[in-house]
């Protein structure tokens, strides 16, 4: 295993620190997300404070900077997972200058993640090899966070900035997950199902580590065979869809035999510990980090004790850059037209942030955008073929793994809603909006910019979240008095 | 039935609970009809800083006794406003600057408000990650932050408990004696329109354009500065009604997070954010002090300020409107003088005489013109 993808989040971990950071009411809190979200994580790092220690090599001081101030293209990609990767390639086959900005030390995206304990799978490898060639830069370790216009992106690396300015951009900004808040939730050592994924590939030890995996979605299965393949004690895997919908929707995958077959491997490798659909999480318990979890079917109730508490409640697109540009956005994603043509005249979208449907959507969907960022106008039948089915797919998927009314009831007054800020579910309660909520008690202010809250309040008191601002993620003083020289 | 308010305030900002307050601890009914957390008003989006200017003798009275009566009230406040008594350093970039420092030190002093000059080195020890070279400053120990939004809320409870009643609602028209607002139509004795930005829509013809400003926040760096910390020069880039200026301002919380100012703009009601003068801002910020360059932005924002052709603000009777007043225009002071523009307002419905000369403030005096961009 090569130790250049460990990063400082998963090494700390691994030197058995829970307590990366001190809440705003002194409580310990360690990595949620893993994947640049949170800010659960942030350390002092080479000499700069309120680092994201999940976004940083192991080895300091090799923090990348961007050597141009400013670089142009036909077509920017923001993201480097599936979406991404696929509308690169496609583009840069049509003969286009690309550049791909993407947050992660590597491409790869979450669900193609590459570090330590993980080589990209066969698919993606083909990917990361096709943007490989002269006219595709991959800016990583970057993040955009302004759009001045539709041709602009203003993008961190560092302490620098650079102005990336293309023909067309196209948005495949992925998905996160989404976090309800119950009691202990902010112990460390709770992490998200994709977050613990994410550390574990990116160098955390999970041998001998008692896990408990609560949640939802088809992400529970690979997360789990993960773990379990390196060296994880699995506790029990618990989906808080209903039996039957989780019944049927594996019955249905019969006529997918290659997804089954996915399926069965997947859970094979994690044969001896319980699946079970119907049960949630309540409450977690612990002392300076997470010790038992409390579990329920809704009518018993009972304990698991663990070391890690792997918990979400499925994903939700990442729309902030896509409305800061204007773009119409729904509540499942990024609206989008058969090109994958956003509403922004040469802005176009792909992938998890034009709605939830896993990685071979992704794919489809970015290589159409890819085509049509680059002016190929028809995109070949298979590929539209392709994507209906990914799609229906999708729908099947969703309608599956619907979200039960009483995880909106988990959480106790006292429960930390959000978690930046330490501001209790029972203080924001009072309050009727967002903004209300925001003013009156710092909900949604501290430096995740509500990614977290921001997605829970929506789900426990159906607000509509803030409109995104620039900077889209905090950033250095120095970065955002940059002045664009061509502009005025 | 419930009788008719003896007054009704409309605008639920730092002004208008102020004068709640005021008319409440009066021995009035008040109805108070607005929103404290307004999208787009000022009390959500100032800084915050409660200051004395200098740059009239009206508006040194009306600053000088509101700073008193904040910091009187500041036992009373919960924590929640997070009031500091910071004090404010107005900084000399050169030599070139000492002759106004000097004259605002004799300003003040003649109003009986501290202050003392601090040379290069005083000014390198108190404030460690301004640049070198700067001549000095003038502290002026008494001025204070706070959380402006906290404090309006505080301000309407405390009018709430002596029975004040606060109603979410827009007003759509005002007539002497009555208010027609969206959920009701009120009749009353008196009328306060402290609508901010928003006043010359219920008074036409008041003098109040809005004035865009932005500000920056960053993560918590505690003990980065200490005083709130202003340009010299900002008193002419408040005080000149050029279409774009900016100046350093820089306050520490009381989160230790920092807070970045400031600019002007005359755009109308325009409320995104301009890349270039938010930039313009933070360059100038980074030119006082470099170290700002490497700390953490978390949000950007922008503000509209109640501006007014004179740059001071309205208060007192609107001629023509029987029992109709005016308490708006504050542009970026309205934090600061709420106390004064509420004890104005209440003595003058009452029939006392005001703490401080009210003439200067009439609503209906005189101003040069002033054209929107």
């Amino acid at each position: 295993m090569s130790a250049e993808r460990t990063t400082l989040a998963a090494a700390m971990m691994n030197d058995g620190v829970t307590a990366f950071r001190t809440s705003v009411r002194g409580a310990a809190r360690g990595p949620l997300c893993g994947m640049g979200i949170c800010f659960e994580c942030r350390v002092s790092a080479s000499g700069a404070p309120h680092e994201r220690s999940c976004l940083m090599p192991r080895a300091a001081g090799d923090s990348p900077r961007a050597e141009a101030r400013s670089l142009e293209c036909d077509v920017a990609v923001v993201g480097a997972g599936p979406a991404g990767l696929a509308a690169a390639a496609r583009a840069a086959e049509a003969g286009k200058q690309v550049v791909m900005v993407d947050a992660s030390p590597a491409p790869g995206g979450q669900i193609w993640r590459q570090g330590d304990g993980a080589a990209a799978p066969r698919a993606a490898r083909a990917w990361l090899a096709r943007i490989v060639r002269p006219n595709v830069r991959v800016l990583q370790h970057a993040e955009v966070i302004d759009a001045p216009s539709a041709t602009t992106l203003l993008v961190a690396t560092g302490d620098d900035t650079v102005r990336v300015h293309a023909r067309a951009i196209v948005l495949a900004t992925g998905a996160r997950e989404l976090f309800l808040p119950f009691p202990g939730w902010t112990l460390p050592n709770v992490l998200g199902v994709g977050g613990v994924q994410a550390l574990a590939k990116n160098g955390l030890d999970v041998r001998g580590k008692r896990v408990v995996i609560a949640g939802s979605g088809p992400l529970l299965l690979p997360v789990a065979a993960y773990l379990a393949s390196h060296g994880a004690r699995l506790a029990i895997v618990a989906e808080q869809a209903r039996p039957e919908m989780v019944r049927a929707f594996a019955i249905s995958l019969w006529k997918d035999p290659a997804r089954a077959a996915m399926a069965a491997r997947m859970r094979a490798a994690f044969l001896r510990t319980p699946y079970r659909a119907g049960v949630w999480v309540s409450r977690a318990d612990g002392d300076d980090r997470v010790r038992e979890v409390t579990l329920t079917d809704g009518e018993r109730s009972w304990r698991e004790p663990c070391d890690l508490l792997a918990c979400a409640f499925g994903l939700i697109p990442n729309t902030e850059l896509a409305r800061l540009m204007g773009a119409q956005v729904k509540r499942d994603g990024i609206v989008a037209d058969g090109s994958q043509r956003t509403t922004v005249p040469g802005v176009y979208a792909a992938g998890e942030c034009t709605g939830v449907g896993g990685a071979p959507l992704a794919i489809a969907e970015g290589e159409i955008a890819g085509l049509a960022a680059a002016g190929v106008t028809s995109a070949p039948s298979e590929l539209l073929a392709r994507r209906a089915r990914e799609r229906a797919f999708a729908v099947r998927v969703d309608s599956t793994f619907l979200l039960r009314g009483s995880l909106s009831t988990l959480a106790a007054p006292d429960t930390i809603l959000c978690r930046c800020e330490d501001v209790t579910v029972g203080e924001v309660s009072a309050a009727e909006s967002s903004r209300e909520a925001k003013l009156r008690t710092r909900a949604g202010m501290g430096a995740c910019q509500g990614r977290v809250c921001g997605a829970a309040m929506e789900y426990l008191f159906h607000w509509k979240p803030a409109e995104p601002r620039a900077p889209l993620f905090p950033a250095s003083v120095g970065a955002l008095a940059a002045r664009d020289e061509r502009a005025r | 039935m419930t009788p008719a308010p003896d007054v009704v305030v409309i605008g639920a900002g730092v002004v208008g609970a102020a004068c709640a307050d005021a008319l409440s601890a009066a021995g009035l009914r008040v109805t108070v009809l607005g929103r404290w957390f307004a999208e787009g008003a000022a009390t959500g989006a100032g800084m915050g800083h409660i200051v004395v200017m200098d740059d009239s003798p009206p508006q040194l009275a009306l600053t000088a006794w509101s700073r008193a009566k904040w910091a009187e009230w500041a036992p009373e406040m919960p924590a929640d406003c997070e009031d500091v008594r910071t004090g404010t350093l107005w900084i000399a970039a050169n030599e070139g600057e000492w002759g106004a420092l000097e004259a605002k030190r004799r300003a003040y002093a003649a109003a009986g408000v501290a202050s003392d000059v601090l040379d290069a080195a005083a000014l390198a020890r108190e404030e460690p990650n301004l640049r070198p070279g700067l001549a000095g400053a003038l502290r002026v120990p008494d001025d204070r932050v706070l959380y402006p939004p906290a404090a309006a809320r505080w301000l309407l409870e405390r009018a709430a408990e002596r029975g004040a009643t606060v109603v979410e609602d827009l007003v759509r028209r005002i007539a002497p004696g009555e208010v027609v607002a969206e959920g009701a139509r009120m009749f009353c004795g008196a009328i306060v329109n402290a609508t901010g930005i928003s006043a010359p829509r219920l008074t036409p013809g008041l003098a109040v354009i809005p004035r865009k400003g932005h500000l920056l926040i960053t993560e918590r760096h505690p003990g980065f500065c200490r005083h709130q910390l202003v340009e010299l020069g900002y008193l002419a880039s408040a005080h000149t009604m050029t279409a774009v200026s900016t100046a350093f301002n820089l306050q520490p919380r009381a989160t230790g997070q920092l807070l970045i100012g400031s600019s002007r703009q005359l755009v109308g009601l325009d409320a995104s954010i301009d890349r270039q003068v938010l930039a313009e801002m933070l360059a100038r910020a980074i030119a006082f002090v470099p170290a700002l360059a490497r700390l953490t932005a978390l949000r950007a924002w922008t503000g509209f300020r109640p501006a007014t052709p004179d740059s001071l603000p309205l208060i007192g009777a609107w001629p023509g409107a029987d029992r109709t007043f005016i308490a708006a225009g504050h542009e970026g002071l309205g934090i600061t003088t709420a106390p004064a523009t509420a004890a104005i307002i209440a003595a003058l419905i009452t029939g006392t005489r005001p703490p401080i000369d009210a003439a200067p403030f009439a609503p209906a005096r005189a101003m040069p013109a002033m054209e929107a961009a």
